[in-house]
């Protein structure tokens, strides 16, 4: 569905941010793509999208393939017409626009305006709540229901893939779940393929299918989601559990060591 | 008769308000795309006001002059988006302004170069007349009436162009934010072309209201000035704003031309305005209409 291969990310001609990235999303599945602060996993999404060129960043080697075209080089209005949708960090929806707006917004590319008030029914039908605020600046909507925002409009392209970038950012553990809840449903509904980033794993790897672990812009882990969550290095950096499964305690800390491991 | 002359300066202040107003739309279209400020919309109005003249005076026919005036200032719109602003993107918002201060000064100089300095009229078709219309006591003169119906229309359309229409929801979003709207599809340098024509658009028709009214040489760019305590006041996004900031501005100009001038000996007319502009910043800094940063706790 959507791959990756071998990507390099160079920002303002000089800053190396990702080093050789491959990854392989495969058709209704959940990825997850973890990693920590400045791993480079919000630069991969924008790499596909191509909205990196707006940050001046460039992919210089590799290739981003949707349905096997080549989209790295395109323009992220064209992206989007082939069927793939971002979901940015931190909502981001358009402030001053009202939610349905917003929605409106996010439909932009389909010409008929009787299917895009169709697909802001089916959003409304996920997300109830977005209805009750449909004619609310979205700026003063909850950071719950702006994410729900987010989500919605990216829907609204009736796109095939969507990327998510950190969706639980921010938000309150109950909602997180509701939210992510309604992802699993919109992907089995809506024959969907997701690409998640989190900070979350716990949670990622919960809902995923696949996963890849980041670092340093490279990808340092890769496997089945059940695999990774037994992974040893998972669990103690990711999942904040030792070998034992319990809770860590610091006196044993000393993990550079291990972590070392991956990099080189 | 004291109540006359009043009403007197209360309509005409709504009448060069309403054609202010038109102008402070160009400015208001730039800024809510593209987040750019166009000092040079004096200029705009300036340069179509002359080209109008120019082609009414060569083919005696005023729509001609008009159509010839509106082509000319979208076409150079067009372009100067394209060879100007658009290498500027993503650049502080200071290489912008400092940008269209450099063009105001280049057409007000180039212009009177290649046209003549002299002051030309814009003759009106027949049918508009001299005549002054009276209207119970007051007397309107035909000129400002075209103008200010010809903003209204205006002012009318482009507030349903990005209330209801898909193209102006989609511009607002691009206002919003760039790189999202480019996610959603949205073709982001296309919209910002489209909004600097569509201030071509509404500065030629400035240029050739505003010119068959004054005359047109360089001073006519000093109209563009009058345009931010339009836009301060209305708020500097805002189509509402520009409406009711230019219908303030407007009238207190009249009526510090009427009422203060007699004990000052005149000039009140033109820093009225100003003073207004300066109360504006102080108890409400984004307008009257302006969208306040949305800052949520």
């Amino acid at each position: 569905m959507l791959s990756l291969n071998n990507v390099e990310v160079v920002y303002d001609g000089v800053i190396l941010v990702l080093k050789g990235v491959s990854i392989t999303v495969g058709q209704g599945t959940i990825t997850t793509l973890l990693g920590a602060n400045g791993a480079g996993k919000t630069t991969t999404l924008k790499a596909i999208s191509g909205v990196l060129r707006s940050e001046r960043g460039e992919v210089t080697k590799g290739a981003v393939e949707l349905n096997g075209r080549r989209i790295d080089g395109m323009q992220a209005f064209d992206v989007t017409r082939l069927g793939l949708a971002q979901v940015f960090e931190g909502r981001r929806v358009f402030e001053h626009l009202t939610t349905e707006e917003n929605l409106v917004a996010g439909g932009h590319i389909r010409p008929d305006m009787r299917e895009v008030r169709e697909t802001i029914e089916l959003v409304y039908g996920y997300f109830p709540r977005l209805r009750e605020r449909r004619y609310q600046q979205s700026g003063y909507l909850s950071g719950g229901e702006q994410q729900m925002l987010a989500i919605g409009r990216a829907l609204m392209s009736r796109p095939k893939v969507i990327l998510l970038d950190e969706p639980s950012l921010g938000l309150a553990p109950m909602l997180v779940e509701e939210i992510f809840g309604i992802v699993r449903k919109l992907v089995q509904n809506e024959n969907l393929t997701v690409l998640l980033v989190e900070q979350n794993a716990t949670l990622a790897l919960e809902i995923a299918d696949h996963g890849y672990v980041m670092e340093n812009g490279r990808i340092v882990l890769e496997g089945s989601a059940a695999k990774l969550r037994d992974n040893a290095d998972i669990k103690e950096f990711y999942l904040g559990l030792n070998e034992v499964g319990s809770r860590k305690s610091y006196r044993d800390v000393k993990h550079y060591k291990r972590r070392k491991r991956w990099l080189s | 008769m004291e109540w006359e002359f009043t009403l007197l300066l209360l309509v005409n202040g709504i009448l060069i308000g309403l054609m202010y107003a038109l102008i402070a739309l160009g400015f208001v279209l730039v800024y809510k795309a593209t987040d750019a400020i166009n000092f040079a919309q004096g200029e705009f109005v300036m340069s179509a006001g002359i080209i109008a003249a120019v082609v009414v005076a060569a083919s005696t026919s005023f729509f001609l002059g008009v159509v010839v005036a509106l082509a000319a200032m979208v076409l150079f719109s067009f372009l100067l988006e394209r060879v100007m602003l658009r290498p500027l993107l993503g650049r502080p918002i200071v290489a912008v302004i400092m940008a269209t201060i450099g063009l105001a000064a280049l057409l007000r100089g180039l212009l009177p170069l290649v046209f003549g300095a002299g002051t030309r009229p814009i003759s009106l078709p027949e049918f508009i007349g001299e005549e002054p219309i009276a209207l119970g006591p007051v007397m309107l003169q035909p000129v400002q009436l075209v103008g200010a119906g010809v903003s209204i229309l205006f002012l009318a359309g482009f507030s349903w162009f990005f209330l209801k229409s898909r193209m102006g929801i989609a511009m607002r979003a691009v206002a919003d934010n760039q790189q999202v709207a480019m996610a959603m599809g949205i073709n982001v340098e296309r919209y910002f072309a489209l909004a600097w024509a569509m201030a071509g658009i509404v500065s030629a028709l400035g240029g050739v209201v505003w010119g068959s009214m004054l005359g047109v040489d360089v001073h006519l760019a000093l109209v563009g000035l009058k345009v931010f305590p339009v836009v301060i006041l209305g708020g500097l996004d805002s189509i509402i704003g520009a409406v009711v900031g230019g219908l303030i501005i407007g009238i207190v100009e009249n009526l510090a031309a009427g009422y203060i001038d007699p004990y000052v000996g005149g000039g009140t007319k033109d820093f009225a305005p100003y003073v207004v502009m300066i109360i504006a910043l102080m108890i409400r800094p984004y307008g009257i209409f302006g969208k306040r940063k949305i800052e949520r706790v």
